[in-house]
């Protein structure tokens, strides 16, 4: 979690390693959707 | 509740409210109150939009859902990720860019001056009732169980939200939402370790699950293309992007959080880390809900869980034959422990058959006992028709009070209390600042000074705080107001929806046929609501399509106009 002394990045770059653009975290974060869904459709098999 | 427990939720909610209004003391200027130090970083902003969206109704209702039908509803929240990509993608780099304080002002310089002031009109009806509401739906249900004086509840929630909304403004809503999550956080965590705790010795975590998955409460994903069915994976998608980006989109309680960041990029990883937050937090309520249930199978569960209700109608005269029901209930409760236990042993022993022939066991003894709780429901319907037999709001609050020990009983009232003044507060904030800026500002006085507006700012704030207690008090008199609420949200928030989409995505669309397209919509809607008997849902894609589809068509009649005008207005 940052504040207001996290340092400085553009607004061009979401500054976050691993992510060299806005597209790859929108990226990421349906990605993790996708694994959010894919969890709870198997969580009943699981669960038994 | 006992001394200690009032003494962690005096507290805990005072101390947060105090500590906000003396972080933004120094707010003596109409931006600082307004979008404060604009030094927010992303983890404040996702909390805020976090603390913002959930309501005590949350904290009371989810698990409550969970328990009586299971996982599915997380699905509602499907749409929710993509609606906040396209937020953050489209709607805040065009919001930052033009300087605004609301989502209308946008309106205004990217159409006119009427297109404003009809966006926020519009808001501020549908808002300034909604707060009644956030007020009111948790009141009912603690002065209901905690034996508390409902006006006085009212009153309690609606001025400590005023007090330190409208002293601290922007940033004291920002600073109490943060510490507010933080309890919400600790407290539900706590509630989940301790109903684990609770369960008997003998069952597992992985036979509650097991159990949970026995009674079909585990399947949260429904892939199924019946539109009857009320929660599958496609209207969750469907229906919760529309549904998102108009909340997000264009409810200023929502873009005034997400505009007080430092930069662009924060208030983006604000929103993405909703987008992955919100899903799981979700689950994590209705599974809450879903171990009460599986708690309830184990330790004695009422026939009916609103227990003031119910033993008001039982001490009347002619009510003790209700005890016939809870006598029933408790002996097919004892019935379905006894099918459990033998489901336990044969899961011990890892003898399949067993497992399956005492699960179809326990499904018999469940659908017998479910049987008894109906007749005593409509038992009680009989004995008084404007009660409410839903009691699923009751079964968390009926755990907290007489399962958690004590001291832990005060911390989870906090937990919805700081849930409902942390809504309250960011919607108190956001219909000042409309008022303000949008209506003050714009028509009445156009050049007042910065010092006026901030003094409008801090009295619309508060008025708006007394108009929200005041429906709150007078609620009652509106038959089933949730459902009234949401109706009303449903009328109005699809033309919002259409006059924003027809802003970012209809470049030579103009002010004055949004204008009408927006107007004839809300016409179209309110006829269709008077005279059709539709789901109030498809209000808002009725709404929405038809502001669009008119202002397009209006365009097209119209003169062509310098497209210049409106890139330079919204750039």
């Amino acid at each position: 979690m940052t504040d207001s002394k996290s340092p400085k990045v553009s607004d061009d770059k979401p500054g976050v390693p691993g992510f060299p653009s806005w597209a790859a975290v929108y990226v990421f974060v349906v990605a993790v959707f996708a694994l959010n869904v894919a969890f709870l459709s198997i969580l009943p098999l699981i669960a038994r | 509740m006992r001394p200690l427990d009032y003494l962690v939720l005096v507290a805990s909610m005072l101390g947060i409210a105090a500590y906000g209004v003396w972080r933004s003391r120094n707010r003596a200027t109409l931006e600082g109150y307004l979008s404060g130090q604009k030094d927010v970083g992303w983890g404040t902003i996702g909390l805020s939009v976090m603390a913002t969206q959930a309501s005590a109704v949350t904290f009371l209702s989810t698990p409550g859902q969970g328990f009586e039908s299971g996982m599915g509803f997380v699905q509602n929240y499907f749409g929710l990720p993509f609606a906040l990509i396209i937020v953050a993608a489209v709607f805040l780099p065009l919001y930052r860019r033009s300087g605004v304080y609301t989502a209308y002002e946008y309106l205004g310089k990217r159409f006119d001056g009427k297109t404003r002031l009809l966006g926020a009109s519009l808001f501020l009806l549908q808002r300034g009732f909604a707060s009644g509401i956030t007020i009111y739906a948790p009141a009912i249900v603690l002065s209901t169980v905690m034996g508390w004086d409902l006006d006085l509840t009212i009153l309690g929630t609606g001025i400590l939200a005023i007090i330190y909304t409208a002293v601290g403004g922007n940033d004291a809503v920002n600073i109490t939402q943060k510490y507010q999550m933080a309890v919400i956080f600790v407290g539900m965590v706590t509630a989940f370790v301790i109903l684990f705790l609770k369960l008997p010795a003998e069952v597992s975590a992985g036979d509650a699950f097991a159990l949970a998955a026995g009674f079909d409460k585990l399947n949260a994903v429904v892939y199924s293309l019946d539109i009857n069915q009320r929660y599958t994976i496609w209207s969750g998608i469907f229906g919760g992007i529309f549904l998102s980006l108009s909340y997000f989109g264009t409810d200023q309680s929502q873009v005034q959080r997400y505009l007080s960041g430092t930069s662009v990029r924060e208030s983006r990883l604000g929103l993405m880390f909703n987008a992955v937050m919100k899903i799981p937090m979700q689950f994590f309520i209705l599974l809450l809900g879903v171990m009460l249930f599986v708690f309830y199978q184990f330790a004695p569960a009422p026939v009916f869980f609103d227990h003031s209700t119910w033993e008001r109608h039982v001490n009347a005269e002619g009510g003790a034959s209700l005890r016939t029901y809870e006598a029933a209930y408790a002996e097919k409760m004892d019935a379905k422990r006894s099918a459990i236990r033998s489901w336990l042993d044969a899961r011990s022993q890892n003898d399949q058959a067993a497992t399956e022939r005492t699960l179809n066991d326990i499904r018999a003894a469940h659908a017998e006992a479910q049987n008894v709780r109906a007749e005593a429901k409509a038992a009680l319907l009989q004995r008084d028709p404007a009660v409410k037999t839903k009691d699923s709001d009751y079964v968390f609050i009926t755990f907290i009070l007489e399962q958690l020990p004590v001291g832990l009983v005060g911390l989870l009232i906090a937990v919805i209390f700081a849930a409902a003044l942390s809504s309250l507060s960011a919607e108190m904030s956001a219909l000042g600042t409309t008022t303000s800026i949008d209506i003050y500002h714009h028509v009445i006085n156009p050049k007042s000074s910065d010092q006026q507006s901030l003094r409008v700012s801090k009295f619309a704030t508060a008025g708006w705080g007394v108009v929200g207690i005041l429906f709150a008090l007078f609620a009652n008199v509106v038959e089933n107001l949730v459902e009234a609420i949401n109706i009303l949200g449903s009328l109005f928030y699809g033309t919002i929806l259409g006059m924003f989409l027809v802003a970012f995505f209809l470049r030579r669309v103009q002010g004055h046929a949004v204008f009408w397209g927006a107007v004839i919509a809300q016409a179209g809607v309110l006829v269709c609501y008077s005279n059709l008997s539709i789901g109030y849902l498809w209000y808002n894609l009725i709404g929405c399509g038809g502001c669009v589809l008119l202002s397009a068509i209006i365009q097209s009649f119209m003169r062509p106009s310098d497209p210049s005008q409106s890139a330079s207005a919204a750039s």
